[in-house]
C-alpha cells in the first residue's frame, strides 16, 4: 500500500511532472528569506540551476563566479567562515566533479558552512552526452568526512531538502536532475535529513519478499515496478532513501530484515553509490541478498532521457524483470 | 600609514630573529617540513603578528578581527612560530609540529588550532578563500576597513585556481583583499624560471584588475609602507610582490632551491652536507651572524 501522504496520482497518466531543480531555486529563495545570511554563488549556470529565482530576489547576495567551479567551491568556504551559509550551485559533473579536492579540503575538512548543488545529474541529462552525466558523484561525495549526501526524489523533496540544508550546520551536497520527473510526494510527505521513508509497504501474507531502496528521480520507477509486481501478487515494499549520508540504519535495519532480497535503484554506477552503501552496511550486520540496480560499469551517452533510462536498465521494465529473474535460495 | 620608529624597526626585527630561531627547532624537531619559505617570510611573519594585524591572540574568534590566511599552508612553521610569540599558545608547543596527536599539523587544520583562519595546503584554493572572506565583509559592510591578508608563494601562482580567484578579486574590487606574495623564486623541483616562468606577474595581476606592489620582503620599513599603501587602495585588491631570498638568515641556505621541501640535517646526503647544520643555523641567528654574543651563552 502507497503511504498515505505520497501524491494519488503516482502511476497513473495524471501525474505531475517537474524538474527537481525547480524545487531548489524556489527553497532556495525561501531560505534566503528566513536567513539574511544565506547567499548564493553559480558557475554561469544561473537559469538552469534555477539559482535565477534568489539571484533575481536578493542581487546583493548573490555571486556570479563565471566558469571557475573550483574557485566557487573556496570562495563559499571563505564566505562561510564569515558567518554566510553559501549555496553553490553548478552541473554535478563539474561541481562537485572538477572541484572535488577543493570540497574535500576547503569544504569539508574546514567543516565549512557550505551546501554543494550538483545539478544535471544522471543519464538523464539527455541529448547532452556523457561528458554531462555525472553518474559517479555519490560515491565521490559520501566517502568525504563531514558530507552529507542527498538525492530528493522530486521537486517537493527538493525544495524541503533545500530548506532543511539551509537549517543544517555543515557541508550538504543536494544531487539534482534536469529532467522533468513526476512528484511522487506531497507537502505532506515527512523530510528530515537522515531519515528513510517508506513509500509503498508490502502486505502481510508473503514468505519470500523484495524489500527495494531507490534513492533520487528514479522512485516513481521504483513504485510503478512494486505496484505491478504486487498485483501479480508479490509482496514488494519500496523505501524511498533521500539522505545517502548518513544512512537511516536504524530504519535500514528492520527493512533489511522485513524481506527476503533487497534491490537497490539509483541513476549512478553502481559501484560506489547507494547500492554500495547498503551493501556495505548489511554487510557487516545482517548479511543478506542484495541486487544493485543502476549504470554498470559503463558512461552515458546521448539520447533522450526516458530512453538513457530504459537502456541502462533503470526504468520500470528493467527493475520488473530483473526483480522477476532473482532466484531465491531453496 | 602606520609610521615604524628605528627602535620599533629593531624590535620587529628581533622578532623575526626570534621567529626564524624556533622555526629551525621545529624543523628539526619534527625531521622534516619546510625550511625555505618559513625562513624568508619571517621578517613579514614579525610585521604582520606585531604591527599590522587587528586581532587579539587571547580571543581569537574576535569578530572584529582582520583575517590572515595563509595560502601556502607548506611555509606553516612561520606562521606557527609568529602565532607563538604572539601568545596565541606557548612556544614550548611549536616543538609538536608534524607529531601524532598535536594541534600544529604539517599543513595547517583549522579545526585544530584556535587563531588559523583556515586549512590549507593544496595550492590555489587559500587565496579563493581569501575573497570568500573579503567579499562576505565587504557584503555587510561596503566600506569595511577589516582586512583580509593573504599570503601565497610564487610557485603556487602555477595554479590554475589562483587566476580564478584573482578574477573575481579583480571583477568585485575586493579592496579589503591584500594579497603578499613570498616571491623567493625557488620551488621543489628548482628555480621558477627554469620550472615554468611566472614573469611579469606584475603585469598579470595588473590585467586582473590588482593595484600591484614590489618591495624588498626583508625591509620591513618597506612591506610595512607598502601595506600602508594598499590599505588605502579603493576599488581594486591590491597584491605586494615580495621579493626574499629563500631561506633568508642563515647563508648556507640560502637561494638554493634544494632547501624548499628539506628540514636541516635531513637532506639527501648526495646533495646536501649534513652533519650540526641546525646547530650552525641557530648559533648564526642567535648571535646576529656573529656580531653579538647572547646574554644568555
Amino acid at each position: 500500500m502507497f503511504a498515505s501522504h505520497l501524491d494519488k496520482r503516482i502511476c497513473t497518466p495524471d501525474v505531475e511532472k517537474v524538474p527537481n531543480r525547480n524545487g531548489y531555486g524556489e527553497g532556495l529563495k525561501e531560505a534566503g528569506e528566513r536567513d539574511k545570511n544565506v547567499v548564493a554563488l553559480c558557475a554561469d549556470l544561473t537559469g538552469s540551476t534555477r539559482t535565477n529565482i534568489f539571484a533575481d530576489a536578493f542581487p546583493d547576495r548573490f555571486v556570479q563566479c563565471g566558469i571557475a567551479e573550483q574557485n566557487m567551491a573556496s570562495v563559499a568556504s571563505g564566505m562561510a567562515a564569515m558567518g554566510k551559509v553559501p549555496f553553490i550551485a553548478g552541473y554535478a559533473m563539474f561541481s562537485p566533479g572538477r572541484s572535488w579536492e577543493q570540497v574535500r579540503t576547503t569544504i569539508a575538512y574546514n567543516n565549512a558552512n557550505v551546501k554543494i548543488i550538483g545539478a544535471h545529474a544522471g543519464v538523464s541529462v539527455g541529448p547532452d552526452g556523457a561528458t554531462h552525466q555525472a553518474i559517479e558523484d555519490i560515491a565521490i561525495m559520501r566517502v568525504i568526512p563531514n558530507m552529507v549526501v542527498i538525492a530528493p526524489c522530486d521537486s517537493i523533496e527538493a525544495k524541503k531538502a533545500t530548506l532543511a540544508a539551509a537549517k543544517y550546520e555543515g557541508p550538504v551536497y543536494i544531487r539534482l536532475a534536469r529532467d522533468k520527473t513526476p512528484v511522487v510526494t506531497t507537502e505532506d510527505s515527512p523530510f528530515e535529513i537522515g531519515k528513510a521513508e517508506i513509500f509503498l509497504e508490502k502486505d502481510q501474507t508473503h514468505e519470500k519478499t523484495i524489500g527495494i531502496i531507490v534513492t533520487g528521480i528514479l522512485a516513481h520507477h521504483a513504485l510503478s515496478a512494486a505496484k505491478t509486481l504486487n498485483e501479480e501478487g508479490m509482496g514488494v515494499s519500496v523505501m524511498h532513501m533521500a539522505t545517502i549520508k548518513p544512512l537511516d540504519t536504524k530504519k535500514l535495519d528492520s527493512f533489511v530484515l522485513e524481506h527476503t532480497v533487497i534491490v537497490t535503484v539509483e541513476e549512478h554506477q553502481v559501484a560506489g553509490g547507494l547500492g554500495s552503501a547498503i551493501a556495505e552496511h548489511v554487510s557487516a550486520t545482517n548479511p543478506k541478498r542484495i541486487v544493485r540496480i543502476g549504470v554498470e560499469d559503463s558512461f552515458g551517452q546521448s539520447g533522450e532521457p526516458e530512453e538513457l533510462i530504459s537502456n541502462y536498465g533503470m526504468d520500470t521494465d528493467s527493475i520488473l524483470e530483473k526483480i522477476r529473474n532473482i532466484e531465491y535460495e531453496k | 600609514m602606520n609610521y615604524l620608529s628605528d627602535t620599533e624597526i629593531k624590535n620587529l626585527e628581533a622578532k623575526a630573529n626570534d621567529i626564524r630561531q624556533s622555526v629551525i627547532e621545529m624543523l628539526v624537531a619534527a625531521g622534516s617540513g619546510h625550511t625555505a619559505g618559513p625562513l624568508d617570510m619571517a621578517d613579514i611573519f614579525a610585521l604582520l603578528y606585531f604591527n599590522i594585524l587587528k586581532h587579539d591572540p587571547k580571543n581569537p574568534a574576535w569578530e572584529e578581527r582582520d583575517r590572515l590566511v595563509l595560502s601556502a599552508g607548506h611555509i606553516c612553521p612561520v606562521l606557527y612560530a609568529a602565532m607563538a610569540h604572539a601568545e596565541y599558545f606557548p612556544v614550548e608547543e611549536l616543538v609538536t609540529l608534524r607529531k601524532y596527536g598535536s594541534r600544529l599539523q604539517g599543513h595547517p587544520h583549522r579545526e585544530t588550532l584556535p587563531g588559523l583562519e583556515t586549512s590549507s595546503g593544496p595550492l590555489g584554493s587559500g587565496l579563493s578563500q581569501a575573497v570568500g572572506m573579503a567579499l562576505a565583509e565587504r557584503m555587510d559592510n561596503p566600506y569595511t576597513s577589516k582586512f583580509v591578508y593573504c599570503i601565497t608563494g610564487d610557485g603556487e601562482l602555477q595554479e590554475g585556481q589562483i587566476w580564478e580567484a584573482a578574477m573575481l578579486a579583480g571583477k568585485e574590487q575586493l579592496h579589503n583583499l591584500v594579497v603578499i606574495v613570498d616571491r623567493n623564486a625557488i620551488q621543489i623541483d628548482g628555480y621558477t624560471k627554469d620550472v615554468m616562468p611566472l614573469e611579469s606577474l606584475r603585469d598579470k595581476f595588473e590585467s586582473f584588475n590588482f593595484d600591484v606592489q614590489e618591495v624588498d620582503g626583508h625591509n620591513i620599513r618597506m612591506v610595512n609602507d607598502a601595506i600602508g599603501k594598499a590599505q588605502s587602495v579603493y576599488g581594486q585588491p591590491s597584491v605586494i610582490i615580495a621579493h626574499t631570498i629563500s631561506s633568508k638568515g642563515v647563508d648556507v641556505f640560502e637561494r638554493d632551491f634544494r632547501w624548499h621541501g628539506n628540514p636541516p640535517g635531513k637532506g639527501p646526503e648526495d646533495r646536501i652536507p649534513k652533519g650540526e647544520q641546525a646547530e650552525v643555523a641557530l648559533e648564526k641567528l642567535r648571535t646576529l651572524g656573529g656580531m653579538i654574543i647572547p646574554s644568555d651563552s
